[in-house]
């Protein structure tokens, strides 16, 4: 299981870097959303990998750490509305300038 | 007294709701509103920084599992600036008619203003988190405010660059819950330096990518580069008010520093000062020949708000009360001085007389640290603080030459070869607070920065925060 994660993670983080590198606005979109999901998985496993567990703490039941549950919910909602404003200012700029690289000229 | 604390936070964002509901069109209401309640949390801030330390627990949970807000002398110190900076630039957006040019200006300013407040009092990391994503979502719309290609391309990559700063934070913050079990900040103070020695590498890896959150927020060298750009693109109030949100990182870099990241902490020693001592020195060279070589004046003052990032983060790195005391001096000073060019910059625009120019050659002093204003006794103080390092000398005293220089030429360029007598005569008033501001702090030097000093005092030695925060539980 720890194996599973851990690669999934990994893989996620290596291909968000790849898209964040890329020239244009929507693969560096692509990218921060890949990138995103890795840091919640990340964010959820944090309180250690425990199967079969409620997060409710009962006397003497099998429990998990219900905090990084809490905190990947808030992280989820939070990179959704940032995914949203940057989607909308990506195309704002891509309709005002009429092509999508990221990059600004220098100013002369 | 320990309900006023959350009331930096609430008041903007209930203000702000409220612009958006019941008065949608009614700009002078707005504008009405949104004054007010600037008045309202200055005079609460002045209140706050009378307070001692203490602990607002949201829900009444007690401080390590609930969301504790927690007031000690630097946070009252920034909320008094951000509010105090806030209003006057408030006043420059009414009198030059930029909240005309957009809608929502006052509704996006306010949650700003929330952000930053909230920022500055969170006793707990991932709290923290959330606050830099309202302050920043606030400031995303706020930097593409009146529109134009230029403006929204540039906010592109701020919003970018910010977006994977928000990541690491995460898993920063990941990486220490999950070797401490705790992210409240007086939590953490106490717990890290109980860690058994096998963690002590995931702490670094944490305290690192922090860090590096940080330095991205203070525009640090390397990360600097969304600054330029962002800054002399947003609009000139706007900008103005971006001063105070590169010492959001400044203030966190301080926080983290002094109490969560000590020097005398095993697991992390000397790490967090010798990456952050060099990227500072590299700051200022980058700040220095920036203000040099820029060619319109925005973008020059961008980069000498880098140089005095770098000045104000050379200072922080040596991590002793008196350097301590001297960064948060020079940290009021760059702030408002920062603001005070960018809304002359904005003053520019349109009219270029000699009333302007005058105000121009004041603010530049400031900036570049000449006497007699506070920039000067801002570098006085950072100077003797780092007496045994003639690196910093010779570093700050050269970008203060180079500095200069580069004021002295975009002003002979802007109101000697190009004066402009013909555009409508425009409010220089929030200027001139600006610089009544500056002023004040110099002739006052002395109480400031005896208060400073306490301050500095109480941040190495943070006791008094810990105990804020009831950890023990003794409600």
């Amino acid at each position: 299981m720890e194996i599973l994660i851990a690669t999934a993670i990994g893989t996620l983080t290596a291909c968000g870097i790849y898209l964040m590198l890329r020239a244009r606005t929507f693969p560096v979109i692509l990218g921060l959303s890949l990138l995103s999901y890795a840091v919640n998985l990340f964010l959820f496993i944090s309180g250690r990998i425990k199967l079969n567990a409620a997060p409710i703490i009962t006397e003497g039941a099998h429990y998990t750490d219900p905090l990084p549950q809490a905190l990947v919910l808030t992280a989820i909602v939070i990179s959704f509305g940032m995914t949203a404003v940057l989607v909308i200012m990506a195309l704002g700029a891509y309709l005002t300038a009429g092509h999508d690289r990221i990059d600004t000229e220098d100013q002369p | 007294m320990n309900q006023l604390l959350i009331l930096p936070v609430i008041l903007p964002a209930i203000l702000a709701g409220a612009i958006i509901l019941f008065t949608r069109n009614a700009l002078n209401l707005q504008r009405a509103i949104s004054v007010l309640g600037t008045i309202a949390l200055l005079s609460l801030t002045i209140t706050l920084t009378q307070a001692p330390s203490q602990a607002y627990f949201l829900g009444n949970w007690p401080a390590p599992f609930g969301i504790a807000l927690v007031l000690d002398r630097l946070s009252a110190l920034m909320l008094l600036l951000t509010a105090s900076l806030a209003l006057i630039i408030l006043i420059h957006t009414i009198a030059t008619g930029w909240d005309t040019k957009g809608r929502h200006f006052h509704a996006l300013y306010l949650f700003q203003l929330m952000g930053l407040n909230g920022a500055f009092l969170t006793g707990d990391a991932f709290n923290l988190f959330v606050f830099f994503e309202v302050l920043l979502i606030a400031s995303y719309g706020l930097m593409v405010h009146g529109g134009g290609e230029a403006r929204i391309r540039a906010g592109v990559q701020y919003v970018a660059f910010n977006l994977l700063g928000s990541t690491l934070f995460l898993f920063a913050l990941a990486v220490i819950y999950s070797t401490t079990g705790t992210l409240n900040m007086a939590d953490l103070a106490q717990k890290l330096p109980l860690i058994p020695a096998g963690d002590t590498a995931l702490i670094r890896v944490a305290a690192v990518l922090l860090m590096l959150v940080f330095a991205i927020k203070a525009a640090l060298v390397p990360l600097q580069f969304w600054l330029p750009g962002t800054y002399a693109n947003a609009p000139g109030p706007v900008a103005a008010l971006f001063a105070v949100m590169t010492k959001v990182g400044a203030y966190a870099l301080i926080r983290f520093g002094t109490l969560i990241f000590p020097t005398d902490l095993p697991a992390t020693t000397t790490l967090i000062t010798s990456l952050l001592y060099p990227a500072a020195l590299a700051t200022i060279a980058v700040g220095a020949i920036g203000t040099l070589a820029s060619q319109t004046l925005p973008r020059q003052i961008a980069f000498a708000a880098i140089g005095s990032m770098g000045t104000l983060l050379l200072a922080v790195s040596a991590f002793t009360p008196q350097a301590t005391s001297a960064a948060l001096y020079y940290l009021v000073h760059s702030t408002l001085a920062t603001a005070a060019l960018f809304l002359i910059a904005d003053l520019t625009r349109s009219r270029r007389d000699g009333l302007t120019a005058a105000l121009y050659m004041t603010a530049a002093i400031a900036m570049a640290g000449m006497p007699p204003l506070s920039g000067f006794v801002g570098k006085l103080l950072i100077l003797d603080a780092l007496r045994s390092d003639p690196l910093a000398w010779a570093a700050i005293l050269i970008a203060s030459l180079l500095t200069m220089i580069g004021f002295a030429r975009q002003g002979s360029d802007l109101f000697w070869k190009a004066p402009n007598t013909e555009g409508p005569p425009q409010s220089k008033i929030a200027v001139l607070l600006c610089l009544t501001a500056l002023t004040t702090l110099t002739l006052a030097a002395g109480p400031i920065t005896d208060w400073l000093t306490l301050t500095a005092e109480a941040l190495h030695h943070p006791t008094a925060y810990i105990a804020a925060n009831q950890l023990g539980g003794t409600k």
